[in-house]
């Protein structure tokens, strides 16, 4: 493994390992209350603080975490408060941060190849502070998404049923949406703003072909995601490829591998259910003979 | 009935978007009764429940539970909640037991489960009959199998007062028998029981009082009434002999 003597592919594939195991465990969360597209959002907000973090020069990573975490509490508030224009305000929040981030870079000198890097990830720019930053949030995430799965499962399962049971229905959902913004800054480096949702929400619909648990479903998605991101890192350190596209690909042929696969299991499930059926329950219709032929008789 | 009620609603106003909906409602459950919400469709009975359990505020009146104001109120492992649903289904495979389980968070410590939680999810899902199915997807449920699983979800932290919005919507006869039942245990043990119900149907025998809602306003709150002649018919919507003059009853066409 001659790509582990280079100290900028060690960095990538730790950050691509921590991205693989973070981005799916936040994103089941996402799929379970079916925001899919959340963290797509997020992307496009956490452009602007990347494009503050240029003009300011400070860390890009840490001023994407501040201005998409901002960016996720307004939109829990537009989610609360504004209930029949909080589509369009959440599209003018998304728009918005990509067009204030591509402003900003601009602003600040960058150059677009600075831009492409942070939309759709580079392996060169992960840098020993990123990997700290990194290092430091994948474990927040980590620790809300493990510590608090029964209370988040239950909330993104049904939320009025959760408040009944006395959860803090509001600061799990903001809690939700901070910890889905801090991941999308993780995984910004290898995967790049603009792809990193799919990370979220792909691994997490490949696991659910085969399972039929909430656990289970957590654990594939995250073993689908670490795998993907690893291969796809390491194949775009020997190909020359995009790792954020090569990732992605990667995670989408997982996904069709997996449908494939699981149909005739589907199939297998549903006879051996049909088996179990107990007698005088039968699983087909079947209409008694003596009734559907009076009926016959009587049109 | 006894002391301070279990749920006591003084009129209570709410508003969906600029609609009223309740307009000033009295409602009280005693401990121990089993008091059903009837009314057709758009009278305001699952608003009604709703200001109970906090999920649409009331705009005026004050709701009470356990002789607590509902803002106030926090010991939230006495109550048992069956939302209107036709599925237990998200969007990620969920096992039986992994949803029943998230109804006793409230009786756990930062939600880490013991052997007695997990032994009450077994219970639960025995009560509804589904011990057997614990580990399979609710995906592989029937429509009546989803409402019990809902309805083991709500006791498995063995609450004091259980509420249901319509328990009995789209459920198969096989399942109504078994919630039947599992009610009746309920209320043998003690549980109060606030129901929202289309028509009592099964439930009947259990039902102490009816409460009756009519475009926001209580109806009649008394005996249940009583089905006779071809209003005993299944599927006819009753209309009770306290409504106003002129009231435009409720036609099914069944019986036409």
């Amino acid at each position: 493994m001659d790509l582990l003597n280079y100290a900028f592919m060690q960095r990538a594939l730790l950050a691509a390992v921590l991205v693989g195991i973070t981005a799916p465990a936040v994103g089941i969360y996402l799929v379970q209350r079916r925001q899919a597209l959340m963290g797509d959002g997020i992307g496009h907000v956490a452009m602007t603080g990347v494009g503050l973090g240029f003009l300011l020069s400070t860390s890009p990573v840490w001023m994407a975490t501040a201005v998409s975490v901002l960016g996720t509490v307004l939109m829990e508030l537009i989610r609360w408060y504004g209930r029949t224009r909080g589509d369009i305000a959440l599209a003018m929040l998304f728009y918005g941060g990509m067009a204030g981030g591509v402003m900003l870079i601009n602003v600040a000198g960058g150059s677009s190849a600075n831009l492409v890097s942070y939309l759709f990830g580079s392996l060169s720019t992960v840098s020993p502070s990123d990997v700290t930053a990194i290092c430091v949030l994948a474990a927040f995430v980590l620790l809300v998404t493990l510590g608090l799965r029964r209370q988040l499962f239950a909330v993104s399962q049904d939320e009025e049923f959760a408040r009944v049971t006395g959860l803090p229905v509001r600061a799990l959902n903001l809690l939700t949406a901070v910890t889905a913004a801090v991941t999308v800054t993780v995984a910004m480096r290898v995967v790049g703003l603009l792809l990193v949702s799919a990370l979220m929400v792909v691994p997490v619909a490949a696991a659910q072909q085969l399972t039929r648990s909430f656990t289970v479903t957590f654990v594939i998605a995250v073993a689908i995601g670490v795998a993907v991101t690893v291969s796809g890192t390491v194949t775009s350190f020997y190909q020359d490829v995009p790792p954020g596209a090569t990732i992605v690909l990667l995670t989408i042929a997982t996904f069709m591998a997996l449908t494939a696969l699981a149909t005739p299991l589907a199939r297998r499930r549903a006879r051996a259910a049909a088996a179990a059926q107990p007698a005088g329950d039968p699983a087909e219709c079947s209409i008694p003979a003596a009734r559907a032929a009076g009926e016959e008789a009587g049109v | 009935m006894t002391s301070e009620p279990v749920v006591a609603l003084r009129g209570v106003t709410a508003e969906l978007g600029a609609r009223p909906v309740l307009r000033g409602i009295d409602l009280t459950v005693g401990r121990g009764e089993v008091v059903a919400l009837l009314g057709a469709n758009g009278s305001g009975k699952s608003t009604a429940i709703r200001t109970i359990i906090g999920q649409v505020p009331a705009s005026g009146g004050t709701v009470e539970l356990f002789g607590t104001p509902r803002r106030s109120f926090r010991d939230w492992a006495r109550v048992g909640y069956v939302p209107q649903r036709t599925t237990a289904a998200g969007g990620v495979p969920a096992t039986v037991a992994e949803i029943v389980s998230s109804g006793r968070l409230s009786r756990t410590r930062f939600g880490v489960f013991r052997k007695a939680d997990r032994e009450a999810v077994r219970h639960a899902l025995e009560l509804v009959g589904l011990a057997d199915r614990a580990k399979d997807s609710v995906t592989a449920l029937s429509g009546g199998q989803h409402q019990r699983v809902l309805i083991a979800r709500a006791l498995v932290a063995e609450p004091e007062l259980l509420i249901m919005d319509e328990p009995m919507a789209g459920v198969d006869l096989a399942s109504q028998e078994v919630l039947a039942r599992t009610l009746r245990q309920q209320v043998e043990v003690g549980t109060t029981v606030l129901l929202v119900l289309h028509e009592l149907g099964p439930l009947e025998p259990l039902i102490d009082r009816a409460v009756v809602l009519r475009d926001g306003c209580v109806l009649h709150d008394g005996p249940p009434p009583q089905a006779v002649g071809q209003h005993a018919l299944p599927g006819h919507d009753h209309v009770h002999p306290h409504a106003p003059e002129g009231a435009e009853p409720i036609r099914t066409g069944l019986l036409s």
